[in-house]
């Protein structure tokens, strides 16, 4: 669970069934036990008005659990940018009375609420919980190069190089956490990688 | 001087009978400059001096913000109220010295929305005459749902229609023309915020039926000015100032602590801003609270209380001011 730490950094919670006509679930792996969890508490008949976009990942588990739910619709695809065409123009499409809710990796709750955002739902109204790694989305504030997966402290810009201090500073519209430059006064200074963002 | 209350002095430019119920009044300002700038929703409050007594009435600001030459209010006659509209009715004309306070938003525009939905019963239209003006002026994409009683009622029915052809729709209570709330509700691109001004019951309809529609409690914006109601006589300590009061069966608790002498903030003197909240130091009997900005548990638990609308009944009320 993310910890509070600055006033940008996001703040998780989990998922409850809300009142709404449609119910648009976006998730990545293990985002479907949030998933599975809502169920748990949902009212009856609640998920044949669901949709539901799930990103499996790598191990490729859940898919089973959440055809189990009856979805309205059910789709899987491969990575975040190939369900991007079907989000956008599920929610181009929509009116009120649907409701969001977000489960995984915090890099795919960004992402869905970036896109969101720009079909005019507000942050606060959408569901989010965190379930699975920590990795971060990062843009480095030098090149403006987005990062994906970052899970080391200092970590390395994939396009310009320069070795980022990853801050809890966290951009909504960008979908990312800031990544300053950690030895720019000098830089034969490599400070110690760990890996905190698992 | 009470916060966000700074005051204005104006003079009654214009009053113009708008049909049997409602009067408009036009404001300027007596030095010839411009009134400051307001935003669509905005409201004032007018101090009316009637008699011995001072009047603290807030109205909903109607003209378009892009003209601050003059603000213009208009106020319905209730025959049985406490008094300020009979006031405005029968005293104010054209040439009188009036104050106001600086304009306060408690009902505006959210400017991200996608689309906005308004919907007005009765007098409850004013706000929107200042917001669709704001939003007409930047293309904003507005739709207007006005229930009134009669035509003839109807308060610039017809000149929103002249503005806004079809992006106003009209109910007639008296032809049973009714909105269909709930495909109204639903058939809304998402994005759509929703503004609901008028009678408590239609307030309370509109957000009732918006909440089980799945419309977010962020997206679904009010303005409840309740008038304070009359009540029984209670006796009121103010344990800071020293005195004590007699709160009278037609006056508030605000209003009392006002005549004594005591200064509390406040901006919409209806319950909703949150402004005049006090603490109760000891009470010995019940609260009346008639406030939307206190939570139940607060309502409960008996150490607050909104003096602008609520009252008290019982053997001591003790009040830090």
């Amino acid at each position: 669970m993310a910890a509070k730490s600055i006033i940008s950094r996001p703040v998780y919670g989990t998922l409850s069934p809300q009142p709404g006509k449609h119910h648009l679930f976006v998730a990545d792996a293990e985002g479907a036990l949030a998933i599975t969890d809502l169920a748990a508490k949902a009212p009856d008949g609640f998920f044949a008005d669901a949709h539901i976009i799930f990103i499996p990942g790598n191990e490729g588990q859940h898919v089973a659990a959440l055809e189990a739910l009856k979805p309205a619709q059910l789709y899987q695809g491969p990575s975040f940018a190939s369900a991007l065409p079907r989000l956008k123009q599920t929610l181009a499409n929509a009116h009120m009375g649907l409701r969001l809710y977000l489960a995984g990796t915090e890099g795919l709750i960004g992402q869905a609420m970036q896109v969101a955002l720009e079909a005019g739902i507000d942050h606060t109204s959408i569901q989010t919980e965190h379930r699975g790694s920590l990795a971060r989305r990062v843009q480095c504030v030098h090149c403006k190069g987005i990062t994906e997966n970052v899970t080391t402290q200092p970590a390395t810009c994939s396009h310009c190089g320069l070795l980022l201090l990853v801050r809890d500073h966290y951009s909504r519209r960008l979908a990312a956490f800031q990544g300053v430059c950690i030895n720019a006064e000098d830089r034969s200074e490599i400070p110690p990688t760990e890996e905190i963002f698992r | 001087m009470s916060t966000g209350t700074t005051k204005l002095d104006v003079v009654v430019s214009d009053v113009v009978p708008v049909n049997e119920l409602v009067t408009r009044f036009h404001f300027r300002r007596r030095d010839g400059q411009l009134l400051p700038t307001f935003s669509g929703g905005a409201h004032v409050v007018v101090e009316m001096r009637d008699g011995e007594r001072t009047r603290l009435n807030p109205y909903s600001l109607m003209g378009s913000p892009l003209d601050t030459r003059e603000y213009t209010i208009s106020v319905r006659r209730d025959d049985v109220g406490r008094g300020g509209s009979l006031f405005m009715h029968r005293h104010v004309r054209p040439g009188i010295e009036m104050v106001i306070s600086y304009p306060v938003n408690l009902f505006s525009l959210d400017l991200r929305a996608r689309k906005h939905l308004m919907l007005a019963g009765g007098i409850g239209i004013t706000p929107f005459m200042a917001q669709t003006a704001q939003l007409a002026a930047d293309g904003g994409n507005f739709e207007l749902h006005y229930t009134c009683r009669t035509a003839s009622l109807g308060t610039y029915a017809d000149l929103l229609r002249e503005r806004y052809d079809r992006r106003v729709r009209l109910y007639h209570d008296d032809r049973d023309e009714r909105i269909e709330l709930d495909r109204l509700l639903s058939s809304q691109p998402l994005g759509t915020h929703l503004y609901v001004c008028g009678p408590s019951g239609m307030i309370g309809w509109v957000r009732d039926r918006a909440a089980a529609l799945g419309w977010p409690t962020e997206t679904v914006h009010f303005e409840h000015f309740a008038a304070p109601q009359p009540g029984a006589p209670f006796d009121v300590t103010l344990a800071v100032s020293g005195k004590t009061i007699r709160v009278g069966e037609q006056q508030s608790l605000l209003e009392a602590i006002e005549a004594a002498g005591v200064d509390p903030p406040y901006l919409c003197r209806g319950g909703v801003c949150g402004q005049c909240e006090t603490n109760v130091i000891a009470h010995d009997g019940n609260f009346i609270h008639n406030d939307h900005w206190l939570s139940e548990e607060e309502h409960r638990c008996g150490k607050k209380i909104m003096p602008c609308v609520s009252r008290f009944e019982g053997r001591s009320l003790v009040l830090e001011r």
